[in-house]
Protein backbone atom coordinates (compact mmCIF):
# COMPACT_ATOMS: atom_id res chain seq x y z
CA UNK A 1 0.00 0.00 0.00
CA UNK A 2 1.19 3.46 -0.85
CA UNK A 3 1.98 5.76 2.04
CA UNK A 4 1.78 9.53 1.99
CA UNK A 5 3.61 12.06 4.04
CA UNK A 6 2.96 15.72 4.68
CA UNK A 7 4.88 18.41 2.89
CA UNK A 8 6.24 21.63 4.37
CA UNK A 9 5.80 24.69 2.23
CA UNK A 10 7.05 28.18 2.89
CA UNK A 11 4.73 31.06 1.97
CA UNK A 12 6.12 34.59 2.15
CA UNK A 13 7.54 36.89 3.42
CA UNK A 14 7.64 38.10 -0.19
CA UNK A 15 4.28 36.89 -1.37
CA UNK A 16 1.65 39.13 -2.94
CA UNK A 17 -1.27 37.78 -0.97
CA UNK A 18 0.28 37.88 2.49
CA UNK A 19 -0.33 41.64 2.55
CA UNK A 20 3.15 42.62 3.61
CA UNK A 21 5.99 40.70 5.12
CA UNK A 22 4.13 37.84 6.69
CA UNK A 23 5.76 34.44 6.46
CA UNK A 24 3.68 31.32 6.87
CA UNK A 25 5.15 27.87 7.19
CA UNK A 26 2.50 25.45 6.02
CA UNK A 27 2.28 21.75 6.57
CA UNK A 28 0.26 20.25 3.76
CA UNK A 29 -1.37 16.92 3.14
CA UNK A 30 -1.72 17.18 -0.62
CA UNK A 31 -3.52 20.50 -0.95
CA UNK A 32 -5.12 20.36 2.50
CA UNK A 33 -3.60 22.44 5.29
CA UNK A 34 -2.59 20.47 8.38
CA UNK A 35 -0.74 23.18 10.27
CA UNK A 36 0.02 26.87 9.85
CA UNK A 37 2.89 28.54 11.67
CA UNK A 38 3.04 32.31 11.16
CA UNK A 39 6.39 34.05 11.51
CA UNK A 40 6.21 37.78 12.09
CA UNK A 41 8.56 40.57 13.11
CA UNK A 42 10.16 41.42 9.77
CA UNK A 43 8.92 44.99 10.07
CA UNK A 44 9.68 45.46 13.77
CA UNK A 45 10.82 49.04 14.33
CA UNK A 46 10.59 49.17 18.11
CA UNK A 47 7.95 51.89 18.27
CA UNK A 48 7.17 51.12 21.91
CA UNK A 49 10.83 51.44 22.87
CA UNK A 50 11.24 54.64 20.86
CA UNK A 51 8.19 56.13 22.55
CA UNK A 52 9.88 55.89 25.94
CA UNK A 53 12.50 58.33 24.68
CA UNK A 54 10.19 60.89 23.06
CA UNK A 55 7.95 63.57 24.52
CA UNK A 56 4.23 63.07 24.17
CA UNK A 57 4.01 65.37 21.15
CA UNK A 58 6.96 63.69 19.45
CA UNK A 59 5.37 60.23 19.65
CA UNK A 60 2.45 61.23 17.42
CA UNK A 61 4.30 60.86 14.08
CA UNK A 62 5.35 57.35 15.09
CA UNK A 63 1.75 56.25 15.42
CA UNK A 64 0.57 56.80 11.86
CA UNK A 65 3.30 54.45 10.67
CA UNK A 66 1.68 51.56 12.51
CA UNK A 67 -1.39 50.84 10.45
CA UNK A 68 -0.33 52.84 7.43
CA UNK A 69 -3.64 52.12 5.70
CA UNK A 70 -5.55 53.92 8.45
CA UNK A 71 -3.18 56.58 9.82
CA UNK A 72 -5.82 58.88 11.28
CA UNK A 73 -7.33 56.10 13.41
CA UNK A 74 -3.93 55.48 14.96
CA UNK A 75 -3.44 59.18 15.60
CA UNK A 76 -6.88 59.36 17.16
CA UNK A 77 -6.27 56.45 19.54
CA UNK A 78 -2.98 57.88 20.75
CA UNK A 79 -4.25 61.44 21.07
CA UNK A 80 -7.29 60.33 23.06
CA UNK A 81 -5.09 58.35 25.45
CA UNK A 82 -2.86 61.39 26.08
CA UNK A 83 -5.89 63.63 26.48
CA UNK A 84 -7.33 61.22 29.02
CA UNK A 85 -4.04 61.24 30.91
CA UNK A 86 -3.86 65.03 30.88
CA UNK A 87 -7.64 65.51 31.32
CA UNK A 88 -7.82 67.93 28.38
CA UNK A 89 -11.21 68.93 26.99
CA UNK A 90 -11.31 69.20 23.20
CA UNK A 91 -13.39 71.89 21.41
CA UNK A 92 -16.45 70.63 19.57
CA UNK A 93 -15.26 71.58 16.09
CA UNK A 94 -12.05 69.62 16.56
CA UNK A 95 -14.01 66.59 17.78
CA UNK A 96 -16.34 66.72 14.80
CA UNK A 97 -13.48 66.99 12.29
CA UNK A 98 -11.76 64.09 14.04
CA UNK A 99 -14.87 61.97 13.58
CA UNK A 100 -15.13 62.92 9.90
CA UNK A 101 -11.51 61.93 9.37
CA UNK A 102 -11.78 58.75 11.44
CA UNK A 103 -14.75 57.60 9.36
CA UNK A 104 -13.09 58.56 6.07
CA UNK A 105 -10.13 56.53 7.27
CA UNK A 106 -12.43 53.60 7.91
CA UNK A 107 -13.68 53.93 4.33
CA UNK A 108 -10.12 54.15 3.06
CA UNK A 109 -8.97 51.11 4.99
CA UNK A 110 -12.01 49.06 4.02
CA UNK A 111 -11.54 50.06 0.37
CA UNK A 112 -7.99 48.72 0.43
CA UNK A 113 -9.23 45.60 2.19
CA UNK A 114 -11.95 45.07 -0.42
CA UNK A 115 -9.59 45.75 -3.30
CA UNK A 116 -6.87 43.36 -2.13
CA UNK A 117 -9.25 40.71 -0.86
CA UNK A 118 -11.06 40.64 -4.20
CA UNK A 119 -7.81 40.67 -6.15
CA UNK A 120 -6.49 37.75 -4.11
CA UNK A 121 -9.57 35.74 -5.00
CA UNK A 122 -9.37 36.77 -8.64
CA UNK A 123 -11.72 39.72 -9.06
CA UNK A 124 -9.44 42.32 -10.56
CA UNK A 125 -12.02 44.92 -11.58
CA UNK A 126 -13.00 45.65 -7.96
CA UNK A 127 -9.36 46.32 -7.16
CA UNK A 128 -9.14 49.06 -9.77
CA UNK A 129 -12.48 50.59 -8.76
CA UNK A 130 -11.80 50.62 -5.03
CA UNK A 131 -8.39 52.23 -5.45
CA UNK A 132 -10.02 54.95 -7.54
CA UNK A 133 -12.27 55.91 -4.61
CA UNK A 134 -9.44 55.58 -2.12
CA UNK A 135 -7.59 58.21 -4.09
CA UNK A 136 -10.28 60.76 -3.15
CA UNK A 137 -9.73 60.05 0.52
CA UNK A 138 -6.00 60.45 0.03
CA UNK A 139 -6.59 63.78 -1.67
CA UNK A 140 -8.66 64.87 1.32
CA UNK A 141 -5.75 63.90 3.55
CA UNK A 142 -3.42 65.92 1.40
CA UNK A 143 -5.79 68.86 1.44
CA UNK A 144 -5.87 69.14 5.21
CA UNK A 145 -2.48 67.84 6.30
CA UNK A 146 -0.22 68.03 3.25
CA UNK A 147 0.55 64.31 3.33
CA UNK A 148 -1.25 61.47 1.64
CA UNK A 149 -0.53 58.76 4.17
CA UNK A 150 1.41 59.86 7.23
CA UNK A 151 -1.05 62.59 8.06
CA UNK A 152 0.05 63.59 11.58
CA UNK A 153 -2.86 66.01 11.61
CA UNK A 154 -4.32 65.71 15.11
CA UNK A 155 -2.69 67.32 18.11
CA UNK A 156 -3.09 66.82 21.82
CA UNK A 157 -6.01 69.15 22.56
CA UNK A 158 -7.39 69.40 19.04
CA UNK A 159 -6.00 69.69 15.52
CA UNK A 160 -2.79 71.06 14.08
CA UNK A 161 -4.80 73.62 12.07
CA UNK A 162 -8.31 74.27 10.86
CA UNK A 163 -9.44 72.63 7.63
CA UNK A 164 -9.47 74.72 4.42
CA UNK A 165 -12.73 75.97 2.91
CA UNK A 166 -12.87 73.37 0.11
CA UNK A 167 -12.83 70.57 2.66
CA UNK A 168 -16.57 70.42 3.35
CA UNK A 169 -17.51 70.34 -0.32
CA UNK A 170 -14.91 67.72 -1.17
CA UNK A 171 -15.98 65.40 1.63
CA UNK A 172 -19.65 66.04 0.95
CA UNK A 173 -19.33 65.16 -2.75
CA UNK A 174 -17.39 62.04 -1.92
CA UNK A 175 -19.94 60.87 0.64
CA UNK A 176 -22.78 61.47 -1.83
CA UNK A 177 -21.14 59.40 -4.53
CA UNK A 178 -19.89 56.60 -2.28
CA UNK A 179 -23.18 54.63 -1.92
CA UNK A 180 -23.36 54.41 -5.71
CA UNK A 181 -19.83 53.04 -5.86
CA UNK A 182 -20.66 50.55 -3.12
CA UNK A 183 -23.61 49.37 -5.22
CA UNK A 184 -21.16 48.90 -8.06
CA UNK A 185 -18.86 46.71 -5.94
CA UNK A 186 -21.80 44.73 -4.66
CA UNK A 187 -23.03 44.28 -8.21
CA UNK A 188 -19.67 42.81 -9.08
CA UNK A 189 -19.33 40.57 -6.05
CA UNK A 190 -22.32 39.86 -3.83
CA UNK A 191 -24.13 37.57 -6.26
CA UNK A 192 -21.11 36.57 -8.28
CA UNK A 193 -21.01 32.73 -8.27
CA UNK A 194 -17.20 32.61 -8.17
CA UNK A 195 -17.08 35.04 -5.26
CA UNK A 196 -19.74 33.03 -3.41
CA UNK A 197 -17.89 29.75 -4.01
CA UNK A 198 -14.71 31.21 -2.59
CA UNK A 199 -16.18 32.98 0.45
CA UNK A 200 -19.30 31.18 1.68
CA UNK A 201 -18.28 28.65 4.32
CA UNK A 202 -14.64 29.74 4.19
CA UNK A 203 -12.73 30.57 7.38
CA UNK A 204 -15.55 29.77 9.78
CA UNK A 205 -14.94 30.73 13.40
CA UNK A 206 -17.64 30.60 16.06
CA UNK A 207 -18.39 33.57 18.31
CA UNK A 208 -17.03 31.80 21.40
CA UNK A 209 -13.78 30.86 19.70
CA UNK A 210 -13.43 34.34 18.28
CA UNK A 211 -13.77 35.93 21.71
CA UNK A 212 -11.41 33.37 23.22
CA UNK A 213 -8.76 34.23 20.65
CA UNK A 214 -9.47 37.91 21.19
CA UNK A 215 -10.64 38.89 17.70
CA UNK A 216 -12.17 42.36 17.61
CA UNK A 217 -13.74 44.66 15.05
CA UNK A 218 -15.57 43.60 11.89
CA UNK A 219 -14.06 40.12 12.04
CA UNK A 220 -15.76 39.56 15.41
CA UNK A 221 -19.03 41.11 14.27
CA UNK A 222 -19.01 38.77 11.30
CA UNK A 223 -19.23 35.96 13.85
CA UNK A 224 -22.42 37.44 15.26
CA UNK A 225 -21.13 39.38 18.29
CA UNK A 226 -22.94 42.69 18.50
CA UNK A 227 -20.19 44.86 19.93
CA UNK A 228 -18.74 48.10 18.69
CA UNK A 229 -16.64 50.42 20.85
CA UNK A 230 -18.02 53.49 19.10
CA UNK A 231 -21.48 52.63 20.37
CA UNK A 232 -20.75 50.74 23.59
CA UNK A 233 -17.90 52.77 25.06
CA UNK A 234 -18.24 56.01 23.07
CA UNK A 235 -15.21 58.26 22.72
CA UNK A 236 -14.64 61.56 20.97
CA UNK A 237 -18.38 62.30 20.95
CA UNK A 238 -19.57 59.22 19.03
CA UNK A 239 -22.59 59.03 21.34
CA UNK A 240 -24.09 61.99 19.44
CA UNK A 241 -24.31 60.07 16.17
CA UNK A 242 -26.84 57.54 14.95
CA UNK A 243 -25.52 54.52 13.15
CA UNK A 244 -26.23 50.81 12.86
CA UNK A 245 -23.77 48.13 13.87
CA UNK A 246 -23.96 45.33 11.30
CA UNK A 247 -23.66 41.76 12.55
CA UNK A 248 -23.11 38.54 10.61
CA UNK A 249 -24.68 35.14 11.16
CA UNK A 250 -22.69 32.41 9.50
CA UNK A 251 -19.24 33.37 10.86
CA UNK A 252 -17.67 32.95 7.42
CA UNK A 253 -15.72 35.11 5.01
CA UNK A 254 -18.85 36.13 3.13
CA UNK A 255 -20.50 37.45 6.29
CA UNK A 256 -17.41 39.41 7.22
CA UNK A 257 -17.49 40.85 3.71
CA UNK A 258 -21.10 41.92 4.14
CA UNK A 259 -20.44 43.39 7.59
CA UNK A 260 -17.61 45.54 6.24
CA UNK A 261 -19.69 46.75 3.31
CA UNK A 262 -22.53 47.83 5.61
CA UNK A 263 -19.95 49.48 7.85
CA UNK A 264 -18.81 51.54 4.88
CA UNK A 265 -22.36 52.71 4.22
CA UNK A 266 -22.77 53.57 7.91
CA UNK A 267 -19.48 55.45 7.87
CA UNK A 268 -20.89 57.63 5.07
CA UNK A 269 -23.95 58.36 7.23
CA UNK A 270 -21.78 59.31 10.22
CA UNK A 271 -19.73 61.67 8.07
CA UNK A 272 -22.92 63.25 6.73
CA UNK A 273 -24.22 63.84 10.28
CA UNK A 274 -20.85 65.26 11.30
CA UNK A 275 -20.78 67.63 8.32
CA UNK A 276 -24.23 68.90 9.31
CA UNK A 277 -22.99 69.52 12.84
CA UNK A 278 -19.82 71.31 11.80
CA UNK A 279 -19.87 74.85 13.25
CA UNK A 280 -17.12 77.46 13.15
CA UNK A 281 -15.06 77.66 16.32
CA UNK A 282 -11.67 76.97 17.81
CA UNK A 283 -9.90 73.73 16.87
CA UNK A 284 -7.43 73.65 19.75
CA UNK A 285 -8.14 73.54 23.48
CA UNK A 286 -7.26 76.58 25.55
CA UNK A 287 -4.67 74.77 27.60
CA UNK A 288 -1.24 76.41 27.15
CA UNK A 289 0.59 73.96 29.42
CA UNK A 290 -0.17 71.13 27.00
CA UNK A 291 -1.08 72.50 23.57
CA UNK A 292 0.95 74.19 20.89
CA UNK A 293 0.09 77.89 20.40
CA UNK A 294 -1.73 78.92 17.20
CA UNK A 295 0.71 79.45 14.33
CA UNK A 296 -0.04 83.19 13.91
CA UNK A 297 1.12 83.76 17.52
CA UNK A 298 4.35 81.88 16.84
CA UNK A 299 5.11 84.02 13.81
CA UNK A 300 4.04 87.36 15.22
CA UNK A 301 4.82 87.47 18.94
CA UNK A 302 7.86 86.64 21.05
CA UNK A 303 5.67 85.04 23.74
CA UNK A 304 4.12 82.75 21.15
CA UNK A 305 7.54 81.76 19.86
CA UNK A 306 8.81 80.99 23.37
CA UNK A 307 5.66 79.02 24.07
CA UNK A 308 6.11 77.02 20.88
CA UNK A 309 9.77 76.39 21.63
CA UNK A 310 8.99 75.16 25.13
CA UNK A 311 6.27 72.78 24.00
CA UNK A 312 8.37 71.50 21.09
CA UNK A 313 11.56 70.94 23.08
CA UNK A 314 10.51 70.09 26.60
CA UNK A 315 6.93 69.05 26.05
CA UNK A 316 4.65 68.82 29.04
CA UNK A 317 4.77 66.85 32.26
CA UNK A 318 2.01 64.30 32.72
CA UNK A 319 0.60 63.40 36.13
CA UNK A 320 1.63 60.06 37.58
CA UNK A 321 -0.81 57.35 36.61
CA UNK A 322 -1.83 55.03 33.84
CA UNK A 323 -4.57 55.14 31.25
CA UNK A 324 -5.84 52.91 28.48
CA UNK A 325 -7.84 54.17 25.55
CA UNK A 326 -9.30 51.81 22.99
CA UNK A 327 -10.79 52.99 19.73
CA UNK A 328 -12.72 51.12 17.06
CA UNK A 329 -10.10 51.22 14.33
CA UNK A 330 -11.09 49.77 10.92
CA UNK A 331 -9.37 46.49 11.79
CA UNK A 332 -10.57 46.08 15.35
CA UNK A 333 -9.87 47.49 18.77
CA UNK A 334 -6.76 49.62 18.71
CA UNK A 335 -5.63 50.55 22.19
CA UNK A 336 -2.96 52.74 23.69
CA UNK A 337 -1.85 52.07 27.24
CA UNK A 338 0.25 54.84 28.72
CA UNK A 339 2.11 54.63 32.02
CA UNK A 340 3.39 57.94 33.29
CA UNK A 341 5.84 58.43 36.16
CA UNK A 342 5.27 62.19 36.22
CA UNK A 343 7.83 62.99 33.53
CA UNK A 344 7.54 64.51 30.07
CA UNK A 345 8.01 61.12 28.41
CA UNK A 346 5.93 58.03 29.04
CA UNK A 347 7.43 55.38 31.27
CA UNK A 348 5.83 52.83 28.97
CA UNK A 349 3.63 53.01 25.94
CA UNK A 350 1.90 49.86 24.90
CA UNK A 351 0.05 49.59 21.62
CA UNK A 352 -2.69 47.01 21.50
CA UNK A 353 -2.64 46.14 17.80
CA UNK A 354 -5.85 44.64 16.43
CA UNK A 355 -4.14 42.85 13.54
CA UNK A 356 -1.62 41.12 15.81
CA UNK A 357 -4.34 39.56 17.91
CA UNK A 358 -6.60 38.81 14.94
CA UNK A 359 -3.81 37.05 13.07
CA UNK A 360 -3.66 34.46 15.85
CA UNK A 361 -6.92 33.06 14.51
CA UNK A 362 -5.38 32.10 11.18
CA UNK A 363 -4.63 28.56 12.31
CA UNK A 364 -8.13 28.02 13.66
CA UNK A 365 -9.70 29.40 10.48
CA UNK A 366 -7.63 27.62 7.87
CA UNK A 367 -6.65 24.15 9.13
CA UNK A 368 -8.52 21.51 7.15
CA UNK A 369 -9.17 23.73 4.15
CA UNK A 370 -7.33 23.95 0.85
CA UNK A 371 -4.24 26.07 0.44
CA UNK A 372 -6.07 28.40 -1.97
CA UNK A 373 -8.60 29.16 0.76
CA UNK A 374 -5.81 30.34 3.04
CA UNK A 375 -5.43 33.34 0.76
CA UNK A 376 -9.09 34.20 1.33
CA UNK A 377 -8.60 33.82 5.10
CA UNK A 378 -5.65 36.22 5.10
CA UNK A 379 -7.76 38.67 3.12
CA UNK A 380 -10.77 38.43 5.39
CA UNK A 381 -8.71 38.95 8.55
CA UNK A 382 -7.63 42.30 7.08
CA UNK A 383 -4.18 42.45 8.60
CA UNK A 384 -1.50 45.05 8.09
CA UNK A 385 2.02 44.13 9.04
CA UNK A 386 3.12 47.60 10.07
CA UNK A 387 0.82 47.26 13.01
CA UNK A 388 1.56 43.63 13.81
CA UNK A 389 5.31 44.14 14.00
CA UNK A 390 5.28 47.71 15.31
CA UNK B 1 -15.59 55.00 42.97
CA UNK B 2 -13.22 52.06 42.81
CA UNK B 3 -14.63 50.55 46.01
CA UNK B 4 -18.05 50.18 44.43
CA UNK B 5 -16.81 48.55 41.24
CA UNK B 6 -18.63 45.24 40.81
CA UNK B 7 -15.42 43.29 40.34
CA UNK B 8 -13.55 44.95 43.20
CA UNK B 9 -16.37 44.12 45.63
CA UNK B 10 -16.34 40.44 44.65
CA UNK B 11 -12.56 40.19 44.57
CA UNK B 12 -12.25 41.72 48.04
CA UNK B 13 -14.77 39.24 49.32
CA UNK B 14 -13.21 36.17 47.78
CA UNK B 15 -9.47 36.92 47.62
CA UNK B 16 -9.03 39.14 50.68
CA UNK B 17 -5.41 38.21 51.30
CA UNK B 18 -4.25 38.39 47.69
CA UNK B 19 -5.32 41.96 46.94
CA UNK B 20 -2.40 44.36 47.30
CA UNK B 21 -3.89 47.60 46.04
CA UNK B 22 -6.95 49.10 44.36
CA UNK B 23 -6.55 52.37 42.45
CA UNK B 24 -8.90 54.46 40.39
CA UNK B 25 -7.42 56.98 37.96
CA UNK B 26 -9.42 58.82 35.26
CA UNK B 27 -12.31 56.42 35.78
CA UNK B 28 -10.21 53.29 35.23
CA UNK B 29 -9.95 50.72 37.98
CA UNK B 30 -6.66 48.93 38.54
CA UNK B 31 -6.35 46.06 40.98
CA UNK B 32 -2.89 44.87 41.98
CA UNK B 33 -2.83 41.29 43.19
CA UNK B 34 -0.25 38.80 44.43
CA UNK B 35 1.50 36.71 41.79
CA UNK B 36 0.65 33.30 43.24
CA UNK B 37 -3.11 33.90 42.97
CA UNK B 38 -3.10 35.46 39.49
CA UNK B 39 -4.49 32.56 37.46
CA UNK B 40 -7.12 31.81 40.06
CA UNK B 41 -8.25 35.44 40.03
CA UNK B 42 -8.25 35.69 36.23
CA UNK B 43 -10.29 32.50 35.89
CA UNK B 44 -12.72 33.72 38.53
CA UNK B 45 -13.15 37.03 36.69
CA UNK B 46 -13.75 35.22 33.42
CA UNK B 47 -16.08 32.51 34.72
CA UNK B 48 -18.11 34.37 37.35
CA UNK B 49 -17.95 38.04 36.38
CA UNK B 50 -18.17 37.73 32.58
CA UNK B 51 -14.84 39.37 31.78
CA UNK B 52 -14.73 37.23 28.66
CA UNK B 53 -12.29 39.21 26.50
CA UNK B 54 -8.61 39.58 27.30
CA UNK B 55 -7.99 42.85 25.51
CA UNK B 56 -4.32 43.08 26.25
CA UNK B 57 -1.53 41.54 28.22
CA UNK B 58 1.75 43.32 28.67
CA UNK B 59 4.48 44.20 31.15
CA UNK B 60 6.15 47.32 32.48
CA UNK B 61 9.78 47.54 33.56
CA UNK B 62 10.27 49.64 36.73
CA UNK B 63 14.05 49.22 36.91
CA UNK B 64 15.34 51.03 40.01
CA UNK B 65 11.93 52.51 40.75
CA UNK B 66 10.15 49.67 42.48
CA UNK B 67 11.24 46.83 44.68
CA UNK B 68 9.94 44.23 42.27
CA UNK B 69 11.21 45.11 38.84
CA UNK B 70 8.44 44.00 36.48
CA UNK B 71 4.72 44.51 36.58
CA UNK B 72 2.50 42.23 34.52
CA UNK B 73 -0.63 43.97 33.26
CA UNK B 74 -3.82 42.18 32.20
CA UNK B 75 -6.50 44.29 30.61
CA UNK B 76 -9.89 42.64 30.73
CA UNK B 77 -13.12 43.58 29.02
CA UNK B 78 -16.60 42.27 29.53
CA UNK B 79 -18.60 42.21 26.30
CA UNK B 80 -21.95 41.63 28.11
CA UNK B 81 -21.34 44.43 30.64
CA UNK B 82 -19.20 46.72 28.47
CA UNK B 83 -16.70 47.54 31.21
CA UNK B 84 -12.97 47.25 31.66
CA UNK B 85 -10.80 46.09 34.52
CA UNK B 86 -7.04 46.16 34.81
CA UNK B 87 -5.29 43.52 36.87
CA UNK B 88 -1.63 43.94 37.70
CA UNK B 89 0.80 41.70 39.46
CA UNK B 90 4.44 42.33 40.37
CA UNK B 91 7.16 39.97 39.13
CA UNK B 92 10.60 40.09 40.78
CA UNK B 93 13.76 40.01 38.66
CA UNK B 94 15.27 37.13 40.66
CA UNK B 95 12.25 34.93 40.01
CA UNK B 96 11.33 36.16 36.56
CA UNK B 97 8.48 33.78 35.83
CA UNK B 98 4.71 33.63 36.11
CA UNK B 99 2.08 31.00 35.26
CA UNK B 100 0.63 31.33 31.78
CA UNK B 101 -2.79 32.87 31.21
CA UNK B 102 -3.17 31.03 27.91
CA UNK B 103 -5.06 28.34 29.82
CA UNK B 104 -7.73 30.95 30.53
CA UNK B 105 -7.75 32.83 27.21
CA UNK B 106 -6.14 31.69 23.95
CA UNK B 107 -5.38 35.37 23.24
CA UNK B 108 -2.62 35.18 25.83
CA UNK B 109 -0.59 32.80 23.66
CA UNK B 110 1.00 35.37 21.35
CA UNK B 111 0.79 38.24 23.81
CA UNK B 112 2.82 36.24 26.32
CA UNK B 113 5.30 35.29 23.64
CA UNK B 114 5.76 38.98 22.99
CA UNK B 115 6.33 39.74 26.68
CA UNK B 116 8.80 36.85 26.84
CA UNK B 117 10.57 38.16 23.78
CA UNK B 118 10.78 41.83 24.75
CA UNK B 119 10.96 41.62 28.55
CA UNK B 120 12.36 38.18 29.24
CA UNK B 121 9.63 37.03 31.59
CA UNK B 122 9.08 33.26 31.41
CA UNK B 123 5.57 31.87 31.37
CA UNK B 124 5.23 28.50 33.07
CA UNK B 125 3.03 26.06 31.19
CA UNK B 126 2.95 28.09 27.97
CA UNK B 127 2.34 25.80 24.97
CA UNK B 128 4.80 27.44 22.56
CA UNK B 129 7.16 29.87 24.28
CA UNK B 130 9.36 31.21 21.48
CA UNK B 131 10.47 34.68 20.50
CA UNK B 132 7.91 36.32 18.23
CA UNK B 133 9.08 39.74 17.00
CA UNK B 134 12.86 39.38 17.31
CA UNK B 135 14.79 36.59 15.61
CA UNK B 136 15.30 33.32 17.47
CA UNK B 137 18.99 33.95 18.05
CA UNK B 138 18.58 37.48 19.40
CA UNK B 139 20.44 38.26 22.61
CA UNK B 140 18.72 40.41 25.22
CA UNK B 141 15.23 41.77 25.68
CA UNK B 142 14.74 45.12 23.94
CA UNK B 143 11.98 46.61 26.07
CA UNK B 144 13.96 46.28 29.28
CA UNK B 145 15.06 49.66 30.57
CA UNK B 146 18.73 48.62 30.67
CA UNK B 147 18.69 47.66 26.98
CA UNK B 148 20.19 50.56 25.00
CA UNK B 149 17.88 52.45 22.65
CA UNK B 150 20.41 52.31 19.83
CA UNK B 151 20.76 48.58 20.20
CA UNK B 152 23.73 46.58 21.47
CA UNK B 153 27.35 47.28 20.44
CA UNK B 154 26.74 50.89 19.51
CA UNK B 155 27.76 54.16 21.08
CA UNK B 156 24.77 55.63 22.88
CA UNK B 157 23.41 58.71 21.15
CA UNK B 158 24.56 61.81 23.04
CA UNK B 159 21.98 64.21 21.60
CA UNK B 160 19.05 65.54 23.52
CA UNK B 161 16.93 62.47 22.96
CA UNK B 162 19.19 60.10 24.89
Amino acid sequence: MATTETMTLNMGPQHPSTHGVLRLVLELDGEVIVKVTPHIGFLHRGVEKLAEHRTYHQILPLTDRLDYLAPMSNNLGYILAVEKLMAVEVPERAETIRIIMAELTRLESHLVWLACHALDIGAMTVFIYAFRERETVMETYELISGARMTSNFFRVGGLSQDVPEEFVKKVSDFIDSMPGYLDQYEGLLTTNPIWLKRTVGNGVISADDAIDIGITGPALRGSGVDWDLRRDNPYSGYDKYQFKVPVGENCDTFDRYKVRLVEMREACKIVRQALDKLKPGPVLADCPQVCYPPKENVYNSIEGLIHHFKIASEGFYAPEGEVYQGVEAPKGELGFYLVSDGGNKPERMRIRPPSFVNLQAIEKMSVGSMIADLVAVIGTLDIVLGEIDR
Amino acid sequence: MAENNRAVLKLKEKFTTSIIDVVEFRGEVTVTVAKDAIIEILSFLKQSLQYNLLTDLTAVDYLGKKEERFMMVYLLYSIPNKDRLRIKTPVAEVDCRIPTASTVWKTANWLEREVYDLFGITFDGHPDLRRILMTDDWVGHPLRKDYPLQGPDREPYKGRLS
